[in-house]
């Protein structure tokens, strides 16, 4: 097992590099972040002064070999913009992102995996039609638009929430639940059909022709084996939620990871975009161990190592 | 008074493609500590019938039309739930023809089988997973203490049986169901699995009902065996009475269709019934064996024979007889 996990860690590594390099030459196809740093009206010796001096006059290669040099010492360089180094940036601001998608993904299971249970078990009643239409209703609406009028219910009219910012539990609530929403739709809608399938099959037959009640039936024999795919695909969504979360963040003025670096593309600030991009890639990476680790708890059949 | 007496048992399953009858008008006791087979061919209702007698079909889209299903003289198809789930693997167990999926994959042996303890003995769970554990070492499960703590996937076909057998068993029911509980096995296992069921059957005094198509299995290890064609008892009778003078021309042409060992390749060609099984939406009308049948005669197509004794304890549905 714990070999397992150093082997785990060190593919981290590979990934890191590989994503490294592809984020820094990508971003460079971008455009010139010289122009944007100066005044319009700038001289030509101006622009190729700071050229030198931010060293984006040499090769790509010697570029990147001198990036790479500095991230293996923890440094991946200062943002263009902010003028302090872009990891300090980043872990500044990475708190709130996990905050808002955990919060979200916390609220979302909470509520999509009894309803996706009970809609499976009563299938074909007006509960699993009804939430079943809603989920496809959540699922479709815009995130935006959703946190718009959450903000114009809760905050505007019943001024339960604050509209925006960060500090509070209150001002959690509606990034969380215009984030969690759509997330919710979709695990219910998971974890109907994944339950559906789970309680065809024989080893649930055989639990009922034990004489077990079928709160027991659906709550221990069914649900462990559902568990599966739900944490698979929970972990992913996990991953995408803490960079991807940019337009509940603009909308909540919530100061996550993800309008950071939007805001760092379009100001074509290098150093931090290849930053974040780096710290985000190992996050998503962790995050997968983590689930890959969680396999081994619900499926004896996976062992990782060690021997059983 | 039978341990488990079915009276004109109607199961119908109701689809977008219309109504099926599986089960039609069937009637089979079963007395205590007997050993009775239940034969058929897949899709004859067989398995509908010993799940109905748990109430383990899904109700919709199954639909009890009529009959009775008594069990120590109780209705249990108007039986009050909860006293059902008191019946389940307690007085009656069921044993399944998969033992590869019928074991829960992600929980260990020992928690399956010490959940039938636990639920219907109201043992503790240490007190449960050591009745486990003897229940296995009982059915010939080596190394019982380690095998608890093991999952079904570390277990063989043969192993699983006799675990779910163990489970079946662990309560002393009066009935087991067994539903095909060999036809997924090696034919060395089976023959294990089998003696172990007849000599649980010889110690616990517990009745077993054997559904199989397999008439060979029934031949070895039953006294009495009831036959079954799209969802109707055909044939009943005592197992060597059945096979030394099949009265339905069904049961003549299913034990035709055996393959003997002394049948040279080159000059005999397996019998088979002709013609196909009707399907369950559009039976014909009077006895369903009639399209395929060589000696029906005009009644036979019209109106279906009831089951009556033409030998002592030898009952049969049919117009026209084979003789004996």
């Amino acid at each position: 097992m714990a070999r397992y996990i150093l082997k785990r860690l060190w593919h981290t590594v590979y990934v890191a590099v590989g994503i490294s390099l592809i984020s820094f030459f990508f971003i460079h196809l971008s455009g010139d972040p010289v122009l944007l740093m100066l005044p319009p009206d700038a001289s030509k010796e101006e622009v190729e002064t700071l050229r030198e001096q931010l060293g984006f006059n040499d090769p790509l290669a010697v570029q990147y070999l001198r990036f790479a040099g500095h991230a293996l010492r923890g440094d991946l360089g200062v943002s263009l913009v902010h003028r302090v180094p872009a990891l300090d940036l980043i872990f500044e601001r990475l708190p709130a992102s996990l905050e808002l998608a955990g919060a979200a993904m916390l609220f979302a299971l909470a509520v999509a995996v009894p309803l996706g249970i009970l809609a499976a078990v009563r299938r074909g009643s007006l509960l699993d039609l009804g939430s079943m239409l809603a989920a496809l209703f959540g699922l479709s609406m815009p995130h935006f638009w959703l946190g718009i009028m959450l903000v114009l219910l809760f905050s505007v009219h019943l001024g339960w929430f604050p509209t925006s910012g960060r500090g509070s539990f209150a001002q959690l609530v509606l990034p969380a639940l215009a984030l969690g929403l759509s997330l919710l739709a979709m695990f219910a809608r998971l974890t109907r059909s994944v339950m559906l399938e789970v309680l065809g099959q024989d080893y649930v037959r055989t639990a009922r022709a034990k004489g077990l009640r079928e709160r027991l039936v659906i709550g221990k024999h069914a649900l462990k084996n559902a568990l599966i795919p739900l944490v698979t695909v929970a972990g992913m969504q996990f991953g995408f939620l803490i960079g991807g979360t940019v337009i509940i963040e603009t909308v909540f003025a919530w100061p996550g990871v993800g309008r950071l670096v939007v805001q760092a593309i379009f100001s074509r600030d290098y150093p931090l975009v290849q930053a974040a991009v780096l710290v985000l890639a190992v996050l998503f990476v962790l995050i997968n161990l983590l689930v890959d680790l969680l396999y081994v708890l619900l499926d004896p059949q996976i062992s990782y190592g060690g021997g059983s | 008074m039978p341990l488990l007496s079915i009276r004109g048992l109607k199961i119908h399953f109701r689809t977008p493609q219309g109504t099926g009858v599986a089960v039609d008008g069937v009637s089979l006791d079963v007395a205590a500590g007997e050993v009775v087979g239940l034969v058929g061919e897949s899709g004859c209702g067989k398995s509908v019938l010993a799940l109905s007698i748990l109430r383990l079909l899904p109700v919709p889209p199954a639909l009890f039309a009529g009959g009775e299903i008594r069990f120590e003289g109780r209705d249990l198809l108007r039986a009050d739930p909860r006293d059902i789930l008191a019946l389940r693997g307690n007085r009656i167990s069921m044993i399944f023809q998969e033992p590869m999926t019928a074991l829960n994959p992600v929980f260990t042996i020992g928690d399956q089988l010490a959940e039938v303890y636990r639920v219907h003995r109201g043992q503790s769970r240490s007190q449960a997973l050591a009745s486990a554990a003897r229940m296995l070492g009982r059915v010939g499960v080596p190394a019982p203490e380690r095998r608890v703590r093991e999952y079904p996937f570390q277990l063989s076909g043969g192993m699983r049986q006799r675990v779910m057998i163990a489970i079946a068993l662990a309560c002393r029911p009066a009935l087991l169901l067994a539903d095909e509980p060999t036809t997924a096995l090696d034919v060395s296992i089976q023959a294990q699995i089998l003696d172990l069921m007849l000599s649980l059957n010889a110690e616990l005094h517990t009745a077993i009902l054997l559904i199989t198509h397999d008439l060979a299995v029934v031949a070895e290890v039953t006294r009495r065996v009831a036959v079954m064609y799209t969802g109707r008892l055909v044939e009943e009778a005592p197992t060597a009475a059945l096979f030394e003078t099949p009265l339905h021309p069904y049961t003549r042409g299913l034990l035709a269709s055996i393959p003997r060992a002394d049948a040279s390749f080159q000059t005999e060609s397996l019998n088979e019934i002709p013609g196909v099984v009707p399907s369950a939406f559009a039976l014909p009308p009077g006895c369903h064996f009639a399209p395929r049948c060589p000696r029906a005669a005009e009644i036979c197509r019209r109106e279906a024979p009831r089951l009556e004794e033409l030998l002592p304890g030898h009952r049969v549905a049919c117009w026209r007889p084979v003789d004996g």
